[in-house]
Formats: structure tokens, sequence, C-alpha cells
């Protein structure tokens, strides 16, 4: 049997990656470059039985979400930059609650309308400080179509295994670009569905922590009623301020996510074995940097990538690793350098950075890259 | 008739957080009532709230119960009732919490025609927060914000939803506490977007910057004001001049959401 | 075949977006290379300079824009002025003959011909200058063949506009065929 492929946008594919996934709903509000996920999405969940639903404003959309995945359905929304930023409460609420959700964010020029057409990665780290008060973070970074899809199955898994909003976020030129992909056969991608109680209802308590960091949670309307709340909570999800739960709550919401991070993070190494500059790129800047590491290569520089695909948690012990190794880093993104500072953080001081940081709605490109590797000392 | 409103009500999760003398629990109780007589199973049936005081209700309901965030509540709802058509879906909350913040989810749920039931206490104030003025604050009234008088004029919560689409609009009173499961059970009932205003009252943050001297004063106030809908026809305008309409004051049938994304299914052919 | 970069420029709405992809469609599902296309446009639906970038290679593609342009197609004088500096030297530069009038210096072969007036008298529908466009730049840069080019448009098009389209592919690939011989 050969393999149903197309010629697809990033956004088309990711829509197309979550129907793969088992997602059963979509609630979104329409913003520019996100769009096309909210059309395929309408046109398809209908077909399988699912539900679409264009809210009233963005955090409505969030809102809904939240709703949506509570009554036991996988659940995605897109959007992009303001939206994000209007949703962020609510991926708070997302977090302390434990619902799993996916939100894909497609990045373009900001802060507020910015360039809403063009590209730009400058909401890396939004989804990570984005919400208040102290939250894990997972955001997935695709770099071609197929990876649209890909990941956002992932992320599915994610959300459902570690019960908490998960990010993908493509750069606008990844959304909106067109390449052919392979959609998947059932049972070539893990697709991992949420862990049901083990328990019957009259003993269920949605944070009850006495099997693990991640305590399964039921469906409203599956048999099981229970309370979800904002607040600070106990084991059976009511409300408490009493210092000792609250303390330990946070921690574990933190700890289910970190303590599990070599599981989480995906990246890719090329080129890296004997390097001394290392390109660390994510998004379609890694296309821009992989051509470039292939010229430096020709050209006799001992060039690598580092290739972003898990920007949170970030690969700290990696960076942390090539810092030994290598004599600089050079940083392209399409941001005044956010990650930059990340990866300044995991080198402490053991390697030269070097960004090369675009916001004019152009993307940096090869000669950028191998022309700021003359500057590696 | 005895009602039984513990077996409603979560074990070990009073006393509630209301003050004395505020109307909150009376709605509760009606609400009870309500669920009780139409016998509404607590797994099927999900109570979802915003922030305020009288979104806390939902943690003393023994069902699906979803506190949200400030003005959330309906938003939240929505996504929970079409994921599950076939749960009951109840909404709670403040005149702060419905018509500020959450009033844009408000209209649209009412646009949407979704069959839920919104159940809103208006008490004139934030309470929660320590009495700042809300969108159903009177004009001329004192809040914590208002010291000088409130400039802004109120929204009347039922033209408000009758305007947005709501297919049952109801009013009643934490005074007329008999009333109150009846306007509640006849909403659930309806096939739509049902709302029911009950006038309530807050004497710790708004009834003690108001004049009112007690409790007692703040509830004959509402006793004076109401006039049932059916008595008020009878009524001259000069004599239902300052009075407040109660009881089904807007009942129309309209297409109900989660039937029309029923026939999107099958229009698409996912109903296989 | 190693990189080849195709650009096709003009204002919002002239199907530019449309006609890359389906060059970038030929390439992919039917002619078995790789390709990847991408576009910039402006807020307006209709108007405003407009381009879509088409990548053909036999290797994965990793930079999936222009960096030296093989193949530029023009329908607007801003378009031309706007996208036709990274031009190649000896690209090809392919223009509406009506609508752009000063071309660019450099050392690049310039063919050109009344598209859009050759989609609007001669197919007899303005909407397929794009297609026009199409056929002309797969005819001058034989990055694919003319017969997956055609398969590529006709995938694309509703039952009841495959004639119009088939004549106004092969209108661009004759015209610009004739047009090169006598370049």
């Amino acid at each position: 049997m050969s393999k149903k492929v197309a010629f697809l946008q990033g956004n088309e594919a990711a829509a197309h990656g979550a129907l793969y996934a088992g997602c059963k709903f979509f609630a979104g509000y329409p913003i520019t470059p996100s769009t096309e996920v909210a059309e395929v999405m309408s046109a398809e969940l209908p077909k399988v039985g699912g539900k679409f639903i264009q809210m009233e404003d963005e955090i409505g959309a969030m809102a809904a979400l939240l709703g949506g995945a509570l009554a036991g359905k996988k659940a995605l929304t897109s959007t992009s930059g303001p939206g994000l930023s209007l949703k962020q409460e609510l991926i708070g609420y997302g977090c302390i609650a434990e619902i799993p959700c996916v939100v894909f964010n497609v990045m373009r020029g900001g802060p507020s309308t910015g360039m809403p057409t063009g590209p730009s990665q400058s909401d890396v780290m939004c989804a990570r400080w984005g919400t208040h008060g102290d939250h894990a973070a997972i955001a997935l970074m695709p770099a071609s179509v197929q990876e649209c899809y890909d990941m956002v199955v992932r992320a599915f898994n994610l959300a459902e295994t570690y019960r908490m909003p998960v990010f993908v976020m493509p750069d606008e030129i990844v959304a909106h670009m067109r390449e052919r992909i392979e959609f998947r056969e059932p049972g070539e991608l893990e697709v991992i569905d949420r862990a049901a109680p083990s328990v019957p209802p009259s003993e269920y308590k949605p944070y009850d922590t006495t099997f693990g960091d991640v305590p399964p949670l039921a469906a409203f309307g599956s048999g099981y009623k229970f309370h979800v709340t904002g607040l600070n909570k106990l084991p059976d999800g009511f409300p408490t301020t009493k210092a000792e739960y609250v303390q330990a709550e946070e921690e574990r919401q933190l700890r289910k996510v970190y303590a599990k991070v070599d599981d989480i993070v995906e990246f890719e190494e090329f080129q890296l074995d004997d390097a001394e500059i290392c390109v660390v790129a994510y998004g379609s800047t890694s296309r821009s940097a992989r051509y470039a590491v292939n010229e430096a290569r020709a050209q006799g520089i001992k060039a690598g990538m580092f290739r972003i695909k898990t920007f949170w948690p970030f690969p700290d012990k990696q960076i942390k690793a090539l810092a030994d190794k290598v004599k600089g880093f050079i940083v392209p993104e399409m941001n005044l350098g956010m990650c930059s500072i990340e990866v300044e953080r995991c080198a402490q001081g053991k390697a030269q950075i070097l960004g090369i940081n675009r916001v004019d709605g152009e993307p940096v490109n090869p000669e950028q890259i191998l022309e700021k590797m003359k500057e590696v000392k | 008739m005895a009602y039984d409103y513990e077996s409603r009500i979560r074990p070990g999760k009073l006393p509630h957080i209301w003050c004395p003398g505020c109307g909150h629990g009376i709605v509760m109780k009606g609400l009870i009532r309500a669920m009780d007589t139409l016998s509404l199973k607590k797994e099927e049936t999900a109570i979802v709230s915003g922030i305020g005081c009288a979104s806390r209700l939902p943690g003393y309901m023994d069902c699906c119960t979803l506190h949200t965030a400030h003005g959330r509540a309906a938003a939240f709802a929505t996504g929970v009732k079409l994921a599950r058509p076939e749960m009951n879906v109840i909404l709670v909350g403040g005149d702060g919490d419905g018509t500020a913040i959450g009033g844009n989810h408000f209209i649209h749920a009412c646009r949407r025609n979704i069959d839920m039931t919104y159940i809103i206490m208006n008490n004139y104030i934030y309470g929660m927060t320590g009495g700042q003025f809300s969108p159903a604050t009177p004009t001329g009234h004192k809040a914590s914000t208002t010291p000088y008088g409130n400039p802004d004029p109120a929204f009347d919560i039922v033209k408000l939803a009758i305007g947005a689409g709501a297919t049952f609009v109801a009013r009643g009173t934490a005074y007329h506490a008999n009333q109150i499961d009846k306007l509640i059970a006849e909403a659930i009932q309806h096939k739509g977007f049902s709302v029911v205003e009950i006038l309530d009252d807050c004497p710790t943050t708004y009834g003690r910057r108001n004049k009112y001297k007690s409790v007692v004063e703040m509830m004959n106030r509402l006793k004076d004001v109401a006039v049932p809908v059916k008595a008020a026809e009878k009524m001259s305008a000069e004599q239902l001049e300052g009075k407040i309409l109660t009881g089904v004051l807007h009942k129309v049938e309209r297409p109900e959401y989660c039937d029309e994304y029923a026939k999107v299914i099958e229009r698409a052919g996912g109903n296989k | 075949m190693s990189r080849y970069e195709l650009r096709f420029s003009g204002a919002g709405g002239q199907g530019l977006i449309t006609a890359g992809i389906i060059l970038a469609e030929a390439a992919s599902i039917h002619e078995g290379k790789q390709s990847v296309q991408s576009q910039s446009y402006g807020p307006e639906a209709r108007g405003g300079a407009s381009k879509s970038e088409v990548i053909i290679a036999d290797a994965p593609i990793d930079y999936p824009k222009v960096t030296k342009c093989d193949a530029l197609l023009a329908l607007t004088q801003e378009a031309c002025t706007k996208y036709s500096d990274d031009l190649k030297e000896g690209g090809i530069l392919l223009y509406d003959t009506d609508l752009v009038t000063k071309l660019p210096e450099g050392n690049y072969k310039r063919v050109g011909f009344n598209i859009i007036n050759t989609a609007k008298n001669e197919v007899g529908r303005e909407i397929v200058a794009n297609i026009v466009a199409l056929g002309a730049m797969i005819a001058l840069t034989g990055v694919v063949s003319r017969e997956n080019g055609e398969k590529a448009v006709l995938s694309r098009v509703p039952e009841a506009f495959l004639e119009l389209n088939k004549k106004a592919y092969a209108a661009g690939f004759e015209k610009a065929q004739a047009a090169a011989a006598a370049a």
C-alpha cells in the first residue's frame, strides 16, 4: 500500500497531525498567520464526529478548549503572538488545574500587531514565561511541514502524559511554506491516550499523587464527579491555603516535567563530532544553518549545528557539554536574542556566543551565518 | 415539602464562605430544589463558575464542578457542553464576573443559544474584592471605587440577555426564595440558553455604603421593588415607576447550538 | 539537478502563489524531485507586491527561500523593480511586455510577451494569466516536463475549468518558446 502524500502548508499539516493523534475538539479565534489550522479543522473534525468552535475571542477559545479537554476530548487551538498573550491567563489555569491540550502558536513579528504576515521567532520566551506564577512548560519547534504534522502528534502525547498544555511553535515560514508530506499510517507514530483512573468514582481524587506525579484525569460526563479550580488545591481538588500542600503541589507540577527532561527533550546534532563552531538553531532558521554548515564544511571550516526540537524544557545538558567542546556558538534567530540568553546561561562563559538577530520580516539567510563564522576566535 | 439539601451538598465542604445576610445561600438552596425536582443526575450535571463570591457555589455542590477564571465561566462551559451535549450544564456567578470581564462570553453564549442555564446573582457590587462598583451598580450609588457616587449607568441584565439572543430570561430575588427553584427549574428545562437573574444583597460591601441599616432592610427593598410580570400587566406606568419585573420575562424557540452542530456533523458525513 | 530557484512576482490577486504551488507540486508529487514553496505577502488580498518562491532540487532542501534567483517572473513593474536584484548572472527574467517596461541592468536572459493580454484575449479569461505564466516558466526553465506541469495544473482546478486551464497552459508554454527563440 502506498502512503498518502500531499503537498501542504505547515499549518495544514499540523491539523492533519492533530487528527492522527485523535483530536476531537478545536476551539479557536481567527488570527494571521495561523488560520489555516482552524480552516482545516473546521472541515475535517465534523467528518470524524469531532467538534469545532470559533469563539468570540482568544480568551474564550482557550476557555472552551480547556472545557472540551476536561470533558475528555483531545483538544487543539491555534493562534499567534497577540492571541498567545491573550490566552496566557488560561494557559496558567491549564497548568495549575492540569488539563491536557495543545496550543499551536505561529510566530509572527511583534510585540502587539507587529508584522502580522512576516516571520519571527519572538514568542519563545512568551511560551515559557507568559503566564504568571511558577509552572513547567513544554514547547516544540518544527522546522519542516512534515515536522508540523509529527510534532503535533507528539505534543498531544506529551500533553496527555504530563497532563498539561503543550506548545507547538513554528515560525511563519514553516507554518506557511509548502512541502511534500506523508500522512502517517495507523501505528506508525505512537499515539498516547489519556490515562483512565484506576479507582471507582467514589474513591476518585483528581490530584491524588499516591501512584506518581501525574494523577489520572477523569472526564466530566464519564461517571466521575469532581471539582476543578484555579486555586491551590488539595488532592481532592478543593481549595486550600495550607502552606505544606501549596508548596508541595507547586513543586510537583514542576517536577513532573523536569524529572523527565531526558524523555521530553529532543534535538538533532549535525556535523558536531569535530566541530569548533556550533550553530544553535531552531525552526526555519535551522534550515539556513544546515545550508551554512554544509557550505562551511566545503570550505574546510569545522562547523556543525545543534538543532533545538524541544525548546522548553531547554536542552541545558547538551548545550553545557558542547560549551566544553567548541570554541564558539552562533545563535541565529528571528528575534533580538532570546535563545542566546539560554545558550549563555548554559555555556557559563566557556565559549564565545555570537547572535544573529533579524526582526525585519526576512529570514536569517545562510550567508549571514557563514559570515558570522569568521568572527569565532 | 422538606427537601434533603444535604444529599446534594458535598460532605465536609460547609461552612461556606458567604457573609451572614448574603443571599447566595438562598439561591444555592433554590438551585438544589430545582435540581431535585428535575432529578438531575450528579454525574451528568456540570456546574461552572467564574470568580467571585457567587462563583464559590460549585465547590459546595456534589456533581461535576468547575470553578474557572474571572469572567470565563460561559466560555469554559461552552466547551464542556459542546464536547458532551448530553450533560446538564449550569453556570453560576455574580454581576461583575458575568457582565463586565465576562460580558463578551455572556452575550455570545446568548447568541449561540447553547443549551445551558446561567444563574446570575446580582448584588450590584464586586463583593469578594471589597466592594468596587460593577456594571450593575446603580448610578449615584457608593462603592469603594465610587466614593463620590457612581457616574456609570447600569446594565439591565435581563434586557442585555434578551438583546443578545437568550431564548429564556427570568428574574427573581433572594427575598422571594420560593420562586427561585421554580424559575431555575423552568430555565433548565428550556431548550436553549436560559438566563436567570436573581437580585441579591451584599450587606457587607454594598449595603453599609449605601445607607442600608440592616440585612432586613435590604431584603425588604427587594420585596418592595419586585413586581411579578403578571401583576404588572394590570398596573399603570406610574405605579410601575421604580419597580423591577420578576418572573419569566422572555421565552421563545430558536435552534439550539449543539443541535445545529450535530447537523454540521451530518452534512460532513461524520455520523458513520 | 542541483538547487534551482524560481520566483513568481506581481500583485496580490494575480494568482502567483497558486502558480508557485502548482510548479512545486509538479516537481514534488509528479516528477519525484524535492521542492519547497514559500511566499511573502502584505495585508492586501488584492494589489500590493506579492511573491511566491519555489526551490527545486534532487536532494532535500534546507534553506526554503531564494538565495540567488535562477528564474524570475515579473507581472508588474513594481514587482520587477523590487524583486530582481538577486537575479543570478545568466538567469532568466520572464516579464509581461505590456506592464513591465523598465528592465533591470544585468547579464541575464530576458524573455517577454503579453502574458495578461494573452490570458484575457486569446485564452478568454484574465484569471488564468497565472497559468499562462506558469506554462511559460516551465517552457523556459525545463524544471519539470511539459506533461508533469500540465498534470499538476489539472489536478488543482475544478472540472468545469479544465479546458480553460489546459488552453492557458499551452498558450503560455508555446508563446514563451517563440519569444525565447526570437530573443
